[in-house]
């Protein structure tokens, strides 16, 4: 009977690894193996930045002096972070339920684009704090409406949100580059671009950043509250869990499906309304800048947990902003940064299976337990 | 007439990259997986067939032409099958998310073409990465004596460069393997359902690494078509610029057929380049978005009407555990 359970059935004979599922490990342990990973990754990158005839200490010190050393690069270090906090809290909403939300990306153009629109064409006609927060809740409401369209498809119909919410974003950022070569141009023969916003459509600053950072690490707090504490929150992870069980236990499937994707594209939307009035002060179709992408690496990361992402943002942020100074200092192209982060990333997502299973060599004794054959 | 026939060539010509993106990812779902990493694996192709033929140049003088095309085209489909068999080690042996190892993939891949590609140029004495007149030629359209000077004809099939020709060589053998095949048949029950193809005795296992694998070095060559056609042998910083999630969308739109690909990427290659010949007073950007509405749609309608033929293969994006049932 055993021999089903074997990789390759031959003769009889055990194979020579075979895997066994960890019935559970201990919390250190689990952590020794990720940090051991991320070891792994940093010593993966030194031998590409070895290969190119460089010191990999003195490179990676350097990025650390890059995002850390003045309080410019801290600054500057800490306004890459928020909006990749933001998206992670949008997506991890989403992912929680299984829904594969990779629409982030459009869903903070939208919100971004609505926000402008007050921005640009009615700044005089209120004072900053109103006109800031009609465009809070202008981006909130179209980011969470541009999340709702595939939820509401999938709901009815089953249609696919990966691929759905993956074309919704190039729909939102070719309508931004409508905007921005035609009815929205700054100066209709010159140049392609949007204008910049006036002084009362600014976030204000608190420790010389946009007040941003304040919002998203409140958000961090609302978010954990609602996904561990509250009943929706719960509704979400049972949905999650298994929809059949859902079912039985009456809850009304489609119904938090398409709540939880509006909540999910207005917290997208108000990290376009951070982006617009806070880091750039106008719309451009980089606004949301692939964060929408590297956001679900990080809620994965994270485990989904709110106050995990503060972190793992913060520390994508600081290889992004660190590879900006290796570039100057030793050459290396910036994209370090992607390649480091890519590396890092199959590192975390393949360390995650030795957490889960335990592998069995042949020959070697295994503890009898209910979780082996 | 004319505008017709050149509207046509170039929509073939910029339709080409699409197709081998397409049909990479086509065989790649088929085995259930559903690799988001295109994008990156065109980079990675796109970097590792120019470089390829970079310094075959440098180290031998007097380069061949052909000799240049065939490492272009071996080291760019390598390129992606690395990229593919990272990610087919991370979800099919180590089981991990598929959504988040194809980003993942994108992620590196970008980086890692754009990386590369900066060194190359960065090293090169003229401070660009190109290559030479002679192997640029080899990538321009072809001419073959008395076919390609009939008139129209001619110019509509017979004046294409060989990759173009390789692409459509691509579609037709995969239509086949898929549909007549006994292997092909085994692959596309991997992906329908993977425990029942398993039960009937086929290695799941062993289908899905070598489909996403070869899948990905396809992927690959149509990088390569980006940095050794479209930008002429040179390194462009960002080259691949999207295509590959053009590609993503063109699987959908192609409702994952092979012959379909064809079609739908000389569509998509029309669309990319048509404001250029048709003036319709549409702005530029809405053409633009024209491609993913039209994939939005496709989805819907096969959502919908839920036929079983022109869906997506039932296990994507879903790995399979033997042990858990």
């Amino acid at each position: 009977m055993s021999r089903l359970f074997h990789h390759s059935p031959r003769e009889g004979r055990e194979p020579l690894i075979r895997m066994v599922k960890r019935p559970q490990i201990p919390w250190a342990k689990a952590n020794l193996i990720r940090a051991a990973a991320l070891l792994g990754a940093l010593l993966a990158g030194a031998l590409i930045i070895l290969l190119l005839g460089h010191n990999p200490l003195a490179v990676y010190a350097d990025m650390l002096e890059g995002s850390f050393g003045s309080k410019v690069s801290r600054t500057e270090t800490v306004k890459i972070a928020v909006p990749l906090l933001g998206a992670s809290l949008c997506v991890a909403l989403a992912f929680k339920m299984k829904f594969w939300n990779i629409g982030a990306e459009g869903q903070i153009m939208m919100g971004a684009i609505a926000a402008s629109y007050f921005a640009l064409f009615h700044h005089q006609n209120m004072p900053s704090w109103l006109l800031l927060t009609v465009m809070c809740l202008a981006g909130i409401i179209a980011g969470g409406l541009w999340g709702l369209i595939p939820a509401v498809f999938n709901a009815k119909w089953g249609i696919n949100e990966t691929l759905f919410t993956l074309m919704l974003n190039y729909i939102a950022i070719g309508f931004e580059k409508y905007l921005q070569n035609g009815p929205w141009k700054e100066n209709p023969n010159g140049f392609p671009k949007i204008a910049m916003f006036a002084a009362e459509a600014r976030l204000p600053r608190v420790f010389g950043v946009h007040v941003g950072w304040i919002i998203m690490l409140a958000l961090v707090v609302i978010v954990f509250i609602y996904m561990k504490r509250t009943k929706q929150g719960y509704e979400i992870s049972v949905v999650g869990e298994s929809k059949n069980t859902a079912l039985y236990a009456g809850m009304n499937v489609k119904k938090i499906i398409i709540r939880t994707m509006f909540i999910s594209g207005a917290i997208a939307g108000l990290v376009g309304f951070i982006q617009v009035s806070g880091a750039d002060f106008s719309l451009t179709e980089s606004t949301s800048g692939g964060v929408g992408f590297t956001a679900i690496t990080v809620a994965w990361l994270s485990k989904l947990n709110p106050i995990i992402m503060v972190f793992v943002s913060a520390f994508l942020a600081i290889l992004q902003k660190g590879s900006n100074r290796i570039q100057t200092d030793f050459k290396i192209p910036a994209s370090a940064a992607s390649v480091l982060t890519g590396i890092i990333l199959f590192f975390m997502l393949g360390c995650e299976f030795f957490i889960n299973y335990r592998l069995i060599f042949r020959g070697r004794k295994e503890k009898r337990n209910g979780y082996s054959n | 007439m004319d505008t017709v026939i050149n509207l046509f060539c170039a929509a073939v010509l910029a339709g080409t990259p699409l197709l081998f993106g397409t049909l990479g990812e086509i065989l790649t779902e088929k085995s259930g997986n559903l690799n988001l990493g295109v994008e990156g694996m065109m980079f990675m192709g796109a970097i590792a067939g120019l470089a390829g033929a970079y310094f075959y140049e440098q180290i031998f003088t007097v380069p061949s032409g052909i000799v240049a095309a065939i490492i272009a085209v071996v080291f760019s489909f390598l390129c992606g099958v690395l990229g593919a068999l990272i990610y087919s080690f991370l979800t099919v042996t180590l089981r991990s998310n598929q959504n988040v190892t194809g980003l993942a993939l994108t992620i590196f891949g970008t980086g890692f073409g754009n990386f590369f590609g900066d060194v190359l140029a960065g090293r090169a004495p003229s401070g660009y990465a190109a290559v030479g007149a002679e192997i640029k030629s080899v990538f321009q359209g072809i001419k073959i004596p008395f076919l390609s000077d009939i008139p129209y004809i001619g110019k509509l099939f017979f004046s294409y460069n060989f990759l173009v020709y390789v692409g459509v060589i691509i579609a037709v053998l995969m239509h086949f393997f898929l549909n007549k095949t006994r292997a092909g048949l085994n692959l596309r029950a991997v992906g329908e359902d993977p425990a029942a193809a398993d039960a009937a005795g086929i290695n799941v296992t062993k289908y899905k690494y070598l489909a996403t694998c070869i899948g990905g070095g396809i992927c690959g060559i149509g990088g390569m078509y980006v940095s050794m056609v479209i930008c002429s042998g040179v390194w462009v910083f960002n080259c691949v610029g999207g295509i590959g999630w053009i590609a993503v969308a063109l699987v959908i739109f192609a409702t994952w057929s092979p012959s379909r690909a064809l079609l739908g990427s000389l569509i998509f290659g029309g669309l990319s380049i048509m404001r250029l010949y048709v003036p319709l007073g549409i702005p530029i950007q809405i053409y633009d978005i024209f491609p993913y509405l039209a994939t939005v749609i496709v989805l819907i309608a096969t959502g919908i009407r839920q036929s079983k033929e022109h869906s997506i293969p039932k296990s994507t994006g879903l790995n399979y555990f033997r042990e858990d049932r």
